[in-house]
């Protein structure tokens, strides 16, 4: 990886430490930042909203948080539909105990809230490790659905047993319900996808990060050294949960509107979240972005193909797409484990030097 | 005797019956565990899969017939033929021989080395490479598996139990379901016979061998390749009895390759690495979660068995880390 690049001075402290060093990456980080923020939400529409943008963004979110925990600090977890039912939930009773507040606040509180859970189920971490922490976590999973499928209080004692998504509020403009603009819901969104990247990037690039990255790369040695695990774990569940709470609190309000907690939140939301970061790139906030993009694509692209223009029966293309993310899942980790961001990572690398590689 | 008491001791029979069910699946993970390492997440889909396929060739359906049909305009199903369950279960555990190769062959020979964890991974993306693989092949509907296995409650052990109830009205006897009584007795059988394979057999010797020290192994003239290939063929066909036992109760449907799941708080609280912990984990999971949903059920709203098993062993991990059996962890910088 080009960490400096000839030419390219600093001559200031703030400078030096910027997020990104190289100048090139730079623009081209505020070049996509500009036409996220000023060009697409004056060409969105429903459609693209909801099949691509929407999910993008949001599982984009529960990656990064994801990724944080498995990828940085190397603790595997299966929980990750739970939490997202946590932050779901807080949302929806914040929601309607509250309807004046906005719905900024209501998002960012749902996110302390699982942030406090994933601690709770943070702190077998201490004592599990590898396979048996992330079997373990499966008791987050399954305990979870099974409270808010079970304990009235939290879906309001609705006859359904699902809860749906009042219409509420930021700065006056509506994002929740029936009747919003898909440019509000977009922008909504994205305001916390970048939120959470940058405090990601500046998190797993300071004193944090380090600390996790040690506790990945062998726990005993870190502790030798000074790092305390305790805190290095649950601080990783805790900023993680808090991701991932905020993905599930967007999930539930913005993009489905009614959730039933078995069907959304079920084990296998834990393992498409887990599939992003593999594809992705473990240890990367990059990669998180480029293996959600991927999964969340795939379907529809395979639905295009298939469906519409080979005129397949569709459960026989979701049934090939379980194999095809299966196989690729596969040949990742056999030709790339550190997935699609590596394969970036690597492709700048040659056409930097391309045509004349001496 | 009091009522509630014969119905908890009757509770705590069906909760070992369905215990040995899930020892049965644990096993397959012990095995491919204890000789290479892999966590094998896909040992439930095998499960599935395995019983699928014994349906697919016992009925005679062709392979891929949907996806044949919609890519070529075609309209086939069946060969016309049906096989008899002995020899369609032959022909099943030949496929799953198949596919222990393919699996050795095509990915674990080029993960050698690899991080624990990732092998893991790998192993998802096969359970989800095999489900969709199953359901293209035989088709998603749900299937009945009839190689002639008694079904229904034993109405021997309810005359037998009547007594019991010393001239209580309400108490029938026990209601021990037939085929729960014969999957106990395969299952010690095959338990039997798997500590018997790897006592005193040179196979088994070998793969004890690979288990302790794969370098040793090698060294000595072990085939790492075959014993690979031999241990997931191993675990194909407890599979393939586990997916029978599975199948022939509740029908062969997804829901098949959940049992996975349950299997898994079993190995936490039996230790990955020993054969005699998955029972003994299998039977304590099943008890308990019987017992548990039986005494506390109704008071917390039912279907505690989702996450009971989960909840027991995570308490009782924060505990003992190995599990009841595991070997120690011993770490070192």
């Amino acid at each position: 990886m080009f960490y400096r690049e000839a030419g390219d001075f600093s001559t200031t402290y703030p400078e030096d430490s910027q997020t990104f060093p190289i100048r090139f990456d730079r623009y081209r980080y505020y070049l996509v930042l500009a036409i996220a923020i000023f060009v697409i939400p004056f060409m969105i529409n429903d459609y693209w909203l909801n099949a691509v943008f929407l999910p993008f963004l949001i599982y984009t979110i529960a990656a990064i948080g994801l990724n944080i925990l498995v990828g940085y600090c190397g603790q595997v977890s299966l929980g990750t539909g739970g939490f997202m039912a946590v932050g779901a939930y807080a949302c929806y009773k914040l929601m309607t105990s509250f309807p004046e507040v906005s719905m900024l606040i209501h998002v960012l509180i749902s996110g302390l809230i699982t942030a406090g859970v994933g601690v709770l189920f943070g702190l077998p971490s201490l004592r599990i490790k590898g396979f048996y922490l992330a079997v373990a976590t499966l008791a987050a999973q399954f305990f979870l659905v099974w409270l808010f499928n079970r304990v009235p209080w939290f879906y309001n004692y609705s006859a359904s047993g699902q809860i749906s998504a009042p219409e509420r509020t930021v700065f006056g403009i509506e994002v929740t319900g029936p009747n919003t603009e898909a440019w509000a819901t977009y922008l909504f969104c994205l305001f916390f996808v970048i939120l959470c990247a940058v405090i990601a990037r500046n998190l797993t690039r300071g004193a944090f990060g380090r600390k996790w990255m040690a506790i990945r790369d062998m726990d005993i040695a870190a502790e030798i050294i000074g790092v305390n695990p305790l805190m290095a774990k649950l601080s990783a569940f805790a900023v993680s949960s808090f991701f991932i709470g905020i993905s599930g609190a967007l999930f539930f309000a913005i993009y489905l509107g009614a959730v039933e907690v078995g069907e959304a939140f079920g084990i296998t939301k834990s393992f498409t979240v887990l599939f992003m970061i593999i594809i992705g790139g473990l240890g990367s906030i990059f990669g998180s972005f480029a293996g959600a993009a991927f999964l969340v694509v795939l379907p529809v692209a395979l639905k295009l193909v298939g469906v519409d223009w080979l005129g397949w029966p569709t459960d026989i293309v979701a049934h090939l797409q379980l194999v095809i993310v299966g196989a690729l899942i596969i040949i990742f980790l056999i030709a790339e484990p550190h997935g699609l961001a590596q394969l970036w990572r690597v492709a700048k690398e040659k056409l930097r030097l391309w045509p004349f590689p001496h | 005797m009091p009522t509630d008491l014969l119905y908890g001791a009757e509770v705590v029979l069906n909760g070992l019956m369905s215990g040995v069910l899930y020892a049965l699946v644990a096993l397959g993970f012990v095995l491919i565990y204890k000789a290479s390492g892999i966590f094998n997440f896909a040992q439930g889909v095998m499960a599935l899969f395995a019983a699928l396929t014994l349906v697919g060739i016992m009925e005679g359906q062709v392979p891929f017939s949907h996806l044949i049909n919609a890519a070529f305009g075609t309209d086939i199903h069946h060969f016309g033929w049906h096989v008899p369950a002995v020899a369609a279960i032959l022909l099943t555990l030949v496929v799953m021989v198949g596919f222990a190769y393919l699996v050795q062959r095509f990915v674990f020979r080029h993960l050698v080395g690899q991080e624990p964890i990732i092998l893991f991974m790998a192993t998802i993306g096969l359970a989800y490479f095999l489900e969709g693989m199953g359901d293209l092949m035989w088709g998603s509907e749900i299937k009945t598996l009839a190689v002639g296995l008694p079904q229904g409650g034993s109405i021997w052990v309810e005359e037998n139990t009547q007594w019991m109830g010393f001239g209580n009205e309400d108490f029938y006897g026990f209601f021990i379901d037939k085929l729960d009584m014969v999957a106990t007795v395969i299952a010690a059988i095959l338990v039997l016979a798997l500590i018997a394979f790897s006592q005193y057999t040179k196979q088994g010797r070998a793969m004890r061998a690979v288990a302790d020290d794969h370098q040793a192994a090698l060294s000595v003239g072990v085939s790492l390749n075959f014993i690979w290939i031999l241990v997931w063929s191993l675990a194909g066909f407890v599979a393939l009895v586990a997916g029978i036992m599975w199948g022939a109760k509740s029908g062969v449907q997804f829901s098949l390759s959940l049992i996975a799941l349950k299997a898994l708080p079993v190995l936490m609280l039996g230790g990955f690495t020993s054969i005699p912990g998955a029972i003994v984990g299998g039977l304590i999971i099943g008890v308990g979660e019987k017992l548990f949903e039986f005494s506390f059920g109704p008071m917390l709203g039912g279907a505690t068995e989702n996450w009971f098993a989960y909840v027991l062993a995570l308490i009782f991990l924060v505990f003992r880390p190995q599990g009841l059996f595991g070997e120690k962890i011993i770490e070192r910088v």
